[in-house]
This record gives C-alpha cells, sequence and structure tokens, in this order.
C-alpha cells in the first residue's frame, strides 16, 4: 500500500491535469461553432494577449460542458477514450473490422512471432559471439551499427523483398504477416543478444575453474553453469524485448499498407481525422504492452523459483 | 555465374583473413579492432553484388550497391535536403528539447522523494510503451512541418533519459555526499559538482538510446503527414514508383546519419566521463 499511493497520486495529478487542459485545447471551435450560430460570445479581453485558450475559457464558461463533448476533438477527454474503448471492444461483434479485439489480435500475432524469431536469433548470435572471437570482432559491432539505422527506413524494404520472395506462400501465411514479423524481430534481437552475452559470461573463474576440476566437457560446462547461469539477464532483457516487439510491429504496420493491426487503426483515425479513434488506439497498444511485459514477468517469476532463487 | 563464384570465394577468403586475425597476438591492436568488422562489411557488400549479379535479381526486387551507390551520387542535391529536413530540424531539434527537459524533470523529481517514488513506476512503464503512436495526434496539433516531427521525438527522447537520469542523481555514496556537506555545500553546489559528473555515466546510458528512437521518431511520423520532402516522405514515395535505388540511398542516409549520431553522442561520453571504469583502458 505505501508502494502504491504515490504512483497513485501522479496518476491522479495527470488525469487532473489532462481535465484541465481539455478545456483549453477544445474551446476555440466552441468559440467559432457559436460565432457562426450567431450566439454572442466574450473576447478573450486583456489577458487572451498572454494565454489566449486559458483566457478564452474563462471568458465563455458556459461552454466548458461542451469541451467535454466534442466529436472531434483536439484533446479528448479521459473519459471519452474510455467510452471508445468499451464501445470498439465489449459493443461490436469481435469478427467486425471496427473491433479493437480483432485488430490487437492481429497486432498481437506478429508480435509474438516477432519476439519469438527475434529471442532465438539473440540467443543463438550470443552463442556463436561468446564462442568465436572471429564472430565476436566481425559480427558484434554490425549488431550494434544496425540498431542505429532506423528500421522504419527499411521497413518498406522489407515489404517488397518479403512480397517478392514469396516467403509468405511458402510458410503457409499472409506476405504481410512476415514483413511485420521481420521487423519486429529486427527490433527485439538485439536486448536479447546483449542480455544473453552478459549472462553467458557471468559465471566468475572460480566456477568454471571448479566445473574444470570436475573435467567437465566444453558442452557440459556450457549446459549445466552457462546456460543456467544466464537466465536471470535473459528475463530482464526478454522484457525489453517484447515492448521493442511490440514497437516494431505497429511501426510495420504505418508504411506496409496493412489494413488490420492497431497501427493501421492510427493511420486511418488520422487519415480521417478522427482523434478520438487515434487515441482509442494508442491505449489499447499501451494496455496491449502492459500486459505483455506482466506477462513476461510472471514466466520470469515462476521459471526463477523454479531454479531456487527466493524471492 | 563467375560472379556468384567470385563473390563467395571473396567471402571465404576474407573470413579466413579475420579468422586468423583475430586469433593473431595483433587481435587487440586499434587498426585490427577496426579492420575486422570493415573487411565483414566489405565481404556482405561484395556477395550482395555478386547475388544480384548472379542470378540476375530484377532491379524492382533487390539492386546492387553499385547502382545504390550511383543513385545516391545522382541524387545528393534532394538526399541533403531531405537530411536536412528529417533529421537535423525534426530529429535533433526534438532530441536536443527532449533531452534536456528530461535533465530539468529529473532535478525537480529528485527534489520531491514522494514525486520520485510515484513517478518513478510511471515514467518506467511510459518508457516500454510504444510511444510511437503519438506521431499522428502530434502531425494533427503541429502540422505537417517538422514541428509535429520535433514533438514527437522530444516525447521518444524523454522517457529514458528522465529514468537513466533519476537513476544517476542517486548514484553518489553516502560518503560522498557526507564530504561534500563537511565542507559546507549548497544544494546547488553539491548537484553541480558532485552529483551532476556521477550522474553522467546513466544520463549518457538514456542519451543512447535517445539516438536511436529519435531517427525513429523523426521518420515514423512523416508517414502521417509531410510536406514534400523528408527521408520517410521520399521512401513512402519512392517504393510506390518502384524507384527502389532511390529507396536504398535514402535508407543509406538514415542509416549513416543513426551511426554517426551515435558516434557522436559516444564520443561526447567517453571525453566528459573519462574517469569510469567502463572508459578506462
Amino acid at each position: 500500500m505505501t508502494r502504491a499511493t504515490p504512483i497513485l497520486a501522479v496518476l491522479a495529478l495527470i488525469l487532473a491535469v489532462w481535465y484541465l487542459a481539455v478545456p483549453m485545447a477544445n474551446i476555440q471551435w466552441e468559440v467559432d461553432q457559436a460565432a457562426r450560430a450567431g450566439t454572442p460570445t466574450n473576447p478573450a479581453g486583456a489577458l487572451g494577449a498572454v494565454l489566449p485558450q486559458t483566457a478564452l475559457v474563462l471568458a465563455n464558461p458556459d461552454l466548458i460542458p461542451a469541451t467535454y463533448a466534442q466529436e472531434r476533438p483536439v484533446l479528448p477527454a479521459p473519459h471519452q477514450i474510455v467510452e471508445e474503448l468499451w464501445k470498439t471492444t465489449a459493443g461490436t461483434k469481435l469478427s467486425s473490422k471496427k473491433n479493437l479485439v480483432y485488430h490487437g489480435l492481429v497486432t498481437l500475432t506478429s508480435t509474438f512471432w516477432g519476439f519469438v524469431v527475434g529471442s532465438l536469433l539473440g540467443i543463438v548470435m550470443a552463442v556463436m559471439i561468446t564462442r568465436s572471437r572471429t564472430v565476436e570482432m566481425g559480427l558484434m559491432p554490425w549488431a550494434i551499427i544496425s540498431q542505429t539505422v532506423p528500421v522504419v527506413a527499411i521497413a518498406p524494404m522489407i515489404v517488397v523483398l518479403s512480397n517478392s520472395a514469396g516467403l509468405g506462400e511458402h510458410l503457409g501465411v499472409e506476405n504481410r504477416l512476415v514483413s511485420k514479423v521481420i521487423i519486429a524481430a529486427y527490433l527485439s534481437y538485439f536486448p536479447v543478444l546483449v542480455g544473453m552475452i552478459k549472462g553467458l559470461r557471468s559465471p566468475d573463474p572460480m566456477q568454471l575453474d571448479l566445473l574444470k576440476t570436475y573435467s567437465a566437457s566444453e558442452g557440459q560446462g556450457f549446459f549445466k553453469l552457462r546456460l543456467p547461469a544466464s537466465v536471470p539477464y535473459l528475463f530482464a532483457s526478454l522484457k525489453v524485448g517484447i515492448a521493442a516487439s511490440l514497437v516494431g510491429t505497429i511501426v510495420g504496420e504505418l508504411p506496409t499498407g496493412a489494413v488490420e493491426g492497431l497501427g493501421a487503426r492510427m493511420l486511418v483515425g488520422s487519415q480521417f481525422g478522427s482523434p478520438i479513434m487515434v487515441w482509442a488506439a494508442l491505449f489499447a497498444a499501451a494496455i496491449l504492452g502492459g500486459v505483455l511485459i506482466s506477462i513476461v514477468r510472471l514466466a520470469e517469476g515462476l521459471v526463477t523459483r523454479r531454479m531456487g532463487v527466493r524471492a | 555465374m563467375s560472379w556468384l563464384i567470385f563473390a563467395v570465394a571473396f567471402w571465404l577468403v576474407t573470413w579466413a583473413i579475420n579468422a586468423a586475425l583475430a586469433s593473431s597476438s595483433a587481435a587487440s591492436t586499434r587498426v585490427v579492432k577496426i579492420l575486422i568488422p570493415a573487411l565483414f562489411g566489405a565481404a556482405i557488400l561484395v556477395l550482395w553484388e555478386g547475388v544480384v549479379r548472379g542470378l540476375g535479381v530484377p532491379e524492382v526486387v533487390l539492386p546492387a550497391p553499385s547502382v545504390i551507390g550511383a543513385a545516391i551520387a545522382a541524387n545528393l542535391p534532394t538526399l541533403g535536403l531531405d537530411w536536412f529536413q528529417t533529421i537535423i530540424k525534426g530529429g535533433l531539434t526534438g532530441y536536443l528539447i527532449g533531452a534536456f527537459a528530461a535533465v530539468v524533470a529529473a532535478v525537480l523529481v529528485d527534489r520531491v522523494p514522494f514525486l520520485k517514488r510515484g513517478l518513478l513506476p510511471v515514467g518506467n512503464f511510459v518508457a516500454a510503451l510504444p510511444i510511437v503512436g503519438i506521431a499522428p495526434i502530434m502531425v494533427m496539433w503541429f502540422g505537417f512541418d517538422w514541428h509535429s516531427k520535433a514533438a514527437v521525438v522530444v516525447v521518444m527522447v524523454f522517457f529514458p533519459v528522465l529514468v537513466n537520469m533519476v537513476a544517476g542523481l542517486e548514484a553518489t555514496d553516502r560518503l560522498s555526499r557526507d564530504l561534500i556537506a563537511t565542507w559546507g555545500a549548497s544544494y546547488w553546489q553539491a548537484l553541480f559538482k558532485l552529483r551532476f559528473p556521477a550522474a553522467m555515466p546513466f544520463l549518457f546510458n538514456g542519451l543512447k538510446i535517445g539516438t536511436t528512437l529519435a531517427l525513429i521518431g523523426a521518420i515514423v511520423a512523416e508517414n502521417f503527414g509531410s510536406p514534400t520532402l523528408g527521408v520517410g516522405f521520399r521512401i513512402s514515395t519512392a517504393v510506390g514508383q518502384l524507384a527502389l535505388p532511390m529507396v536504398w540511398a535514402e535508407i543509406a542516409v538514415a542509416a549513416l546519419s543513426g551511426s554517426v549520431f551515435y558516434g557522436l553522442v559516444a564520443a561526447i561520453e567517453k571525453a566528459v566521463t573519462f574517469w569510469h571504469p567502463s572508459q578506462r583502458r
């Protein structure tokens, strides 16, 4: 409880600031509407030169309620977003294109596969790098450079390449999914690689020497010491990796001409000038991200407890 | 076919050279440390060129590196303008504002323990979220020009830097803080002479994460509307025209800027935190 209080206070503060900001952001439109309808409104007055929006709100307090219920607000109120979220999840059929759960599942699918592919790639590369000095010196600088390359720049190319190679047909899935998975894996492999290298190198010389006195082979040393020792590091980077995978999927849904998925929902919402739709998709993505990280955290707890770590 | 054989042979030869270099006694010298990845990269380029020419891959699928090089040389003015619009105006401006705001916020948060206990978990959570999603909202708020791109970058850079800076401000040990207190240092003296320097390794950790995020944010935001220039704009229009060498030229520009940006921040880190164990030789 003592830990939750400050967090709740901060969240309440954010909500309060948000609700205060809504009239300021949306008042201009209401004033314009009223002027067009011939209803008299008050000018901003002397304060308007410094804080035009605030002055307008203070001068027209009777318009404030309307700013919380606009159809296309500059800044929607939190309850409007929650309403939209409710309407597009529980309020529509699951198979409908308007249902956010449907779009969320599309995003979740490629996030999951991108995470699996990326993590496996990261683990394999880490094993190779810790085993061979040549691989380490040749590959590691390029792995770092690969992350300084903004992945969005490559995303359209990945789409073209995987479409023309017909990767999807070979695997029996949609091409669109393949390109999203590649982008997600590209973003999520690196944290796993770095964490795994650190983990595989974490056993100290004393433990390595002990295994040597047991005359353990290289393979035994790897499976009985290095691999178990790397598990805490692995989970720490898996948490970063799954978040990165979600970002990659959403980024991948923007330029790939995707018609489904949370990223596509944001694109459609911005093209149709429907801010509440964009905000709802953004919140859905945030919730999805939070759930995914919690799942990895849960798995971490189970595995480490199984391995004998006391909480 | 001869192209293909040459490329594979080149690959094998460079691999052999690398293996020899890595296990030789000169492996830890500076030249070799740069030479090995350089050879590795050159081998990939030659392999790419060889496969494209040897198998006759059409240009609309994957252009050869030489064709991309020609496209870069032919379109230098356009590439330069796009680079300035996206990387400097959108990316760098947003990065500087975001990083500065995060440092100021971290100092404020650090002064109020209650805020720190509440804001840190929230900040950590937000830092892991797909913040790129705010791009369409920022474009709605700030228009199509670079201001909206900078705004996206500000938010994306803010949270990793904030979280790292708050951790960094806590990095001084009790002994140093007691020492500086016995010298009668004020809060600000202690902040600037002890806690800021101690926080630098953490700060740069966040700043380095921010470099990639800044470029991603600046380019992604261009998908939601941009003036008729910019790296992201050019890539999406060139893909539509199947002008693939131009797309790859822009990718090269973005990749190079990203690497240089990261390298610059890393170089500044090296100069600022020369005393840290990770920088010692």
